[in-house]
């Protein structure tokens, strides 16, 4: 009698828990919305851009030509070239807790004002909190346009290799 | 079926069918509390004031707070505090009771820990305390959300991005919990839903709880004395009020609590009156704005402690030392091994050890509310490091006390 009761009840709270779960999922709404096609040809040199993808802030940054020519390995593996020209794109969020880190263009470089946490120029980290440098988003490039939310092989690559996330 | 006779009276009517002078006994006129206390005894009845305060007060604010992310700001800020008669009322009797309370709370939990009320038979006491510490923290920042100002968006963006867990990324279970990439409109619903339904649905039955563990060990006395309550209540009830050590609730407890919560009301409304402005961030005045943070991020000042915790640290120890400083209160009664619940002023290096926790804490909130730069930062870490010493010493100092 008792197990029998606590079966059924069993397979109705597990039932009721995962009702409850995807109830807090994210709406299809939201998830469809997930992608934005940047015009890569407009962007300043040395200037920093903000967009928006999935209501999160994206860093765009078209490196001068000393900022390419000084480039280390590591921070050439994360540059974004389309055309001729390259790019520091990443997700404009401090990868300890989520602040939005202001450039400060003088000294090349990011400060998160939440924990004080420092990023330079190519997004790589220069003082902790932070674990690890900028996340790059998910992006496909199509001629001089580029694809936020859409994988393309550029990205792939820098995924398996362990650049982001 | 029980034998009902003809009532001589509403009240005799009423006793029949509800016992009504057997619960008034129970509860009050015969539940027994020791004389040997001061007015620190009396923050339990200014926390239920408080809660009551929050009650109402809240309740006003839910008839025109819209929890949507275009009108919320202006719900707040334009119809509640401009357009509703006495908005503005309901709105400082919130925000300050909701900062007010961490202070009473702090000093009932401090109070605790001196006088050793969370041993021999009280852990319940302390553990369902520190149950309704974290759901009084959930609580006070779910509202702070609903505003839906600078302050309120990057807290969020903040708070849940811990649930990711550091080096674990979790971020599918963050997205879950804001169901959205960032804070946004399913964010705020649910925020609102856990804020004026779920959590103060826990907050009440916790409360009952907490009373509850109060009456087989009883109220704790200034000297931590084992008063034998049955023996002393039937001396009192014996017409022997003078001798005896107890006295009831109702009506003699209550009106030394009445007076505290009386002056602990003067002080409460000069500052809903006078002195808003400090449970009212600057920044929380400015909508929310996903694409902007502010310049300076910091919790109100109640949570500045264990932020401070959080802070020095690379983001995995930082989140180690952060769980720690949430889990460790809850561990005092079994942390203290030393068998006297007496004050603190006669444990010798229990003493030292219950200043230097107060005044850590202290510090770590004045740090938490200054930018993580310099001389600050390195105090912060110090003070940081001290608070985790401090409790792994707690056991080895206690288990040498000598028997008072």
């Amino acid at each position: 009698m008792g197990k029998a009761f606590g079966a059924v009840a069993g397979v109705g709270a597990v039932g009721s828990l995962v009702a409850m779960k995807k109830s807090w999922d994210p709406l299809p709404s939201v998830k469809a919305a997930g992608f934005t096609t940047l015009d890569m040809s407009i962007y300043p040199e040395g200037e920093l851009i903000t967009e928006k993808w999935r209501g999160k802030p994206i860093f765009v940054l078209k490196k001068t030509a000393a900022m390419i020519a000084k480039q280390t390995e590591s921070q050439k593996a994360r540059d974004i070239v389309v055309g001729d020209a390259h790019f520091m794109l990443a997700i404009g969020l401090c990868t300890h807790l989520g602040c939005i880190p202001a450039y400060i263009p003088a000294e090349e470089s990011f400060l998160c004002a939440c924990h004080g946490g420092q990023f330079n120029w190519a997004g790589e980290v220069t003082k902790v909190p932070p674990p690890r440098a900028f996340d790059i988003p998910p992006f496909k490039i199509e001629g001089t346009k580029l694809v936020l939310g859409e994988v393309g092989p550029e990205y792939q690559k820098m995924k398996d290799s362990g650049i982001t996330l | 079926m029980a034998h009902f006779t003809e009532a001589t009276s509403v009240k005799d009517w009423l006793n029949q069918r509800l016992a009504i002078e057997k619960v008034e006994k129970v509860m009050a006129s015969e539940y027994w509390i020791p004389k040997n206390i001061n007015f620190l005894w009396a923050m339990g009845m200014v926390l239920a004031i408080t809660f009551a305060l929050l009650l109402v007060s809240g309740i006003f604010l839910l008839m025109y707070y819209q929890p949507d992310v275009r009108t919320a700001f202006y719900s707040v800020n334009y119809t509640i505090m401009r357009d509703v008669d006495f908005g503005w009322l309901w709105r400082h009797v919130h925000g300050v009771a909701a900062s007010v309370v961490f202070l009473v709370i702090y000093i009932h939990m401090f109070t605790g820990i001196y006088y050793g009320s969370y041993k021999k038979g009280r852990e319940m006491i302390w553990i369902s305390g520190m149950l309704l510490f974290v759901t009084f923290s959930a609580e006070a920042f779910s509202g702070y959300m609903l505003p839906w100002g600078q302050m309120s968006y990057w807290a969020g963006m903040v708070i849940t991005n811990i649930f990711s867990l550091g080096g674990l990324h979790l971020d599918g279970l963050v997205e879950w919990i804001r169901g959205d990439y960032v804070p946004a409109q399913a964010f705020l619903t649910r925020f609102f839903m856990l804020h004026v339904l779920l959590l103060p649905l826990a907050i009440m039955g916790l409360i009952g709880l907490h009373f509850a563990t109060l009456r087989i060990p009883h109220v704790n006395n200034q000297d931590g004395e084992e008063i034998d309550f049955d023996a002393e209540s039937k001396k009192y009830l014996a017409g022997d009020k003078a001798g005896s050590k107890v006295m009831r609730f109702a009506n003699d407890f209550m009106s030394k609590d009445l007076m505290v919560v009386g002056f602990y009301l003067i002080f409460f409304f000069y500052l809903v009156f006078f002195q808003y402005g400090f449970a009212l961030d600057p920044v929380n005045f400015d909508p929310a704005d996903g694409l902007k943070t502010p310049a300076h991020i910091y919790p109100e000042w109640y949570f500045l402690w264990s932020y401070e915790i959080l802070r020095p640290f690379s983001v995995n120890i930082g989140l180690i030392a952060f769980g720690f400083a949430q889990v460790i209160f809850m561990l005092l009664p079994f942390l203290d091994r030393s068998p006297n619940a007496i004050p603190a002023s006669r444990r010798g290096a229990f003493s030292v050890w219950f200043w230097a926790l107060l005044i850590d804490m202290i510090v770590l909130t004045a740090m938490g509310k200054l930018p993580p730069e310099g001389i600050f930062s390195t105090i912060g870490l110090v003070a940081a490091l001290a608070f985790i010493v401090l409790w792994i010493a707690l056991p080895f100092i206690t288990m040498n006390e000598k028997k008072a």
